[in-house]
């Protein structure tokens, strides 16, 4: 293999790793501070319970974010210097404001949103909490200024073979921005509602039976069944847009390869296996015209078909199609399963009554439905990783759209010396997802069995260590949990 | 003077080139205590280890947002140094990440997964904070020597990564004995009675080998009036060193009076070294090949930068000296409650 198509690998691997951590602490920072503030105005102890648990699940995936970017930040220097040496005027000051505005911003106040609970006031605590959500936000909005700009860039001319910015606006609020904002930070907000909803459906089949894993679950379920509408009307405007600048990328998507006879529209493709080498789709299931209604909003609009980017002289100028066809309809199924289980489980939910006759009780809910929680409760990750392929793989061969090709971005360094480094990053990304997923499982075992945590001064009770580390008791249902 | 200020395509990579120091300045003082904290793990025993962890537990992710920074501004105000210096020094980049990755997480894992993988995680902290300070450490070395790969440069390397990672440990050694009391206090004190050897030797190591490697900073050291007002800078470092000496002989003491000359005199000893090497290579960025003013972005670019930096900049270093004073006096058990 080469050094270009190994760079980009190892670059995907890393980006690929990193964004599942800022989409869980996007949202999950907002979430926080919703519990703090539930807790305060309510007096109830069970959201303080809940912000413990979530604020430990926090602090680990912001870690794990943190340190994954920094990966990136460094990795633009070691593989692709033509990225900075062409576009570097624009993306520079997007990811010093990133770095000034943001990053400080959620470090200074993580440690007081963590550890400050009793060092620090009841306000200023509910405070932090807000700076860091905040902080996590910002990060997103110029980190996707920057995406966007990618895109569809703007507001720039090429001097030299350099671009050198000419409107500020522009280049913030270019075209596809909007879009690609709105649809992240709603995919962060799925995937932390169905995150939590799989976790403490989790819990509750552990056995445990606090008020404050059924607020969760409650929360987790209504909070999908919002955002999850929202987001395919937001996802449909993005692919409009998409559509409008880089029309290449959505034939891809759809599998459109040649133009269909006039009148005819562009049929949905369900399924079906792109051939490159025919130029065609084999086993294809369609249904006529759905293509034109969803994109063009009408019965026979037309779109460009793939076939219309070969050059005269074979020179292909659109994505490669199979990753980008399989990668979009697995973001699109997940998003269906997203919608029919948050509305099974609201609607259940809303018409059933709990054992005491309450309203809105997860007594409701029947075995099944929280099985399927905890199956859907990584499945934010699955989407968000589709999402990303699909438009990122769609951009290829540019790295900046009309500016700058991939190929023209990677450094010269040797095959054998990224080979071995990204066998280095493979391996310790495998073993670090891998231990994250474990111990999100084991901390809601833990809480279900009101197993103390060790704190970061740790449980300096040696009899306690005795009981950890000899044979764990059988799991007791109908456990509450005790207050930590 | 006067032409440098009229001029934004002079006074702006300066300011940036400052800028990117600073955050370098900062970020190994501040990141060099949590790692050497780190370093010093396999010689605590396990209460000593969470005691130790707490004591950076609230800092060390905005100390570490201080190399992002410094890569940033490297990155955006220097774009073409950037690819040049990370493409030559591409494995030891990529061994600090690594690093550094490691490190991070286990400050996480080792409280949250289940106690019995507790020491794996315990190693897995010590290894990153050293593969971290080591990989720094021969990216100190191969600047120095230019980027150059040779036998005798990567020796050098070789040399500056064991002293660099001698330089952390004495660092954290100093902010623990600043943070603890009791008996991890006197560990402390002994750990730094042990540094203050290699902390001797690298720098001077790192002192008489870049004028000898190169003779314009040779030029720049020992010409006449040069090493007259450079003068100070060896002195005021022999004094500092002879008042950690005099320090650490008397800690730990009864009413824990100077527990924080130690750091307060490595600190200085950090930032002159640091001056030291500043003047050597200014105004190179790649050493020998680039100036700060062939490799500056475009002086637009960087003016939107530096509006943000200064409006920023002061708010930045009020919510650090907030989180200091809430999490200030010895560390305590950390705990979400």
């Amino acid at each position: 293999m080469d050094t270009l198509l190994l760079s980009r690998i190892q670059f995907g691997a890393n980006i690929s790793f990193h964004i599942l951590f800022p989409t869980i602490t996007i949202a999950l920072g907002w979430v926080l501070l919703w519990f703090k503030l539930r807790y305060n105005a309510t007096g109830d102890f069970k959201w303080m319970e809940a912000y413990r648990f979530w604020v430990k699940v926090f602090a680990l995936s912001f870690a794990l974010g943190v340190v994954s970017g920094i990966t990136m930040s460094f990795q633009f220097g070691t593989n692709w210097p033509g990225f900075m040496e062409t576009v570097g005027n624009v993306a520079g000051p997007l990811l010093a404001y990133e770095v000034l505005t943001a990053f400080f911003l959620e470090a200074g106040f993580l440690g007081i949103m963590l550890f400050g609970f009793s060092r620090v006031p009841g306000w200023l605590h509910t405070f932090a909490t807000f700076l860091v959500a905040f902080g996590t936000t910002l990060s997103a909005f110029w980190i996707l200024v920057l995406n966007s700009w990618m895109h569809t860039p703007a507001g720039f001319e090429l001097r030299d073979g350099v671009v050198h910015a000419t409107d500020w606006l522009e280049i913030i609020f270019n075209p596809s921005m909007p879009y690609r904002l709105l649809h992240m930070l709603l995919a962060s907000g799925l995937t932390v509602a169905f995150l939590i909803a799989g976790i403490s459906a989790l819990r509750l089949l552990f056995g445990d039976r606090s008020r404050s894993v059924a607020a969760t679950l409650r929360f987790g379920a209504v909070m999908g069944a919002v955002l999850i509408p929202v987001q395919i009307l937001v996802g449909d405007m993005h692919g409009i847009n998409t559509l409008e600048h880089q029309p290449a990328k959505v034939a891809a998507m759809e599998g459109h390869w040649e133009q269909y006879p006039e009148g005819e529209g562009v049929p949905l493709v369900l399924f079906a296996l792109p051939n490159a080498e025919t130029r065609d789709n084999d086993y294809e299931v369609k249904i006529p015209h759905l293509g034109s209604l969803v994109l063009t909003h009408s019965w026979d609009g037309t779109i460009p078909a793939l076939d219309e980017f070969v050059a005269e002289d074979g020179t292909v100028t659109h994505p490669p199609v199979a990753p980008v066809f399989y990668s979009f309809r697995i973001m699109v199924a997940t998003g269906m399963a997203m919608l029919l289980l948050s509305w099974t489980a609201v609607a259940l939910m809303a018409r059933r009554r709990g054992p005491e006759g309450a309203r809105w009780s997860v007594e409701a809910l029947p075995r099944w439905v929280l099985y399927a929680f905890v199956a859907m409760a990584l499945s934010g990750w699955v989407a968000v990783l589709a999402g990303w392929y699909t438009t990122e793989i769609g951009r290829q061969p540019w790295l900046v759209h009309g500016v700058l090709t991939t190929a023209q971005a990677v450094a010269e360094v040797p095959a054998p010396m990224v080979l071995s480094t990204l066998i280095a990053y493979l391996a310790v990304y495998a073993v670090l997802t891998g231990a994250y997923v474990a111990v999100l499982i084991y901390l809601a075992w833990a809480a279900t069995h009101g197993k103390p945590l060790p704190t970061r001064g740790g449980t300096a009770d040696p009899v306690e260590r005795a009981v950890e580390t000899a044979a764990r008791p059988a799991a007791r249902p109908g456990a509450t949990t005790p207050a930590e | 003077m006067a032409e440098i200020l009229a001029d934004p395509a002079l006074w702006l990579p300066l300011t940036f080139a400052g800028l990117m120091g600073l955050s370098i300045l900062i970020y190994v003082v501040l990141d060099g205590f949590d790692l050497g904290v780190g370093l010093l793990f396999p010689f605590a025993d396990e209460a000593e280890k969470d005691r130790m962890v707490a004591s950076i537990g609230p800092f060390w992710d905005a100390n570490e947002t201080w190399l992002v920074m410094a890569v940033g501004l490297l990155l955006v105000a220097f774009p073409v140094a950037h690819g040049a210096i990370l493409t030559a020094l591409y494995l030891p980049v990529a061994v600090m990440l690594v690093g550094l990755i490691l490190r991070g997480v286990a400050f996480e894992f080792r409280v949250k997964a289940p106690l019995r993988y507790k020491r794996g995680w315990d190693f897995a902290f010590f290894l990153g904070s050293a593969l971290t300070s080591l990989s720094q450490g021969f990216m100190l070395g191969m600047y120095i020597m230019g980027l150059d790969a040779t036998s005798a440069t990567l020796a050098f390397s070789a040399v500056t990564a064991v002293f660099l990672t001698v330089g952390y440990s004495f660092i954290g050694a100093a902010w623990l004995i600043g943070k603890t009391e009791g008996a991890l206090q006197d560990k402390a004190v002994e750990w730094a009675r042990g540094g203050i050897w290699g902390l001797l030797l690298g720098i001077g190591a790192i002192s008489v080998a870049s004028p000898l490697v190169s003779p314009r900073i040779f030029e720049r050291w020992f010409s006449w009036p040069e090493i007259l007002w450079l003068s100070p800078l060896p002195i005021l470092s022999a004094a500092l060193l002879l008042a950690l000496w005099g320090a650490l002989r008397r800690l730990p003491s009864a009413d824990d009076r100077g527990a924080w000359v130690p750091f307060s005199c490595g600190t200085g000893l950090f930032v002159l070294a640091f001056f030291g090497m500043a003047y050597s290579f200014y105004p190179y960025v790649v050493p020998e090949q680039l100036t700060i003013f062939e490799a500056a972005s475009a002086p637009e670019s960087l003016m939107i930068i530096l509006v943000g930096a200064i409006v920023v900049m002061p708010m930045i270093a009020a919510y650090t000296v907030l989180a200091y004073v809430v999490f200030r006096g010895k560390a305590t058990d950390l705990r979400y409650d």
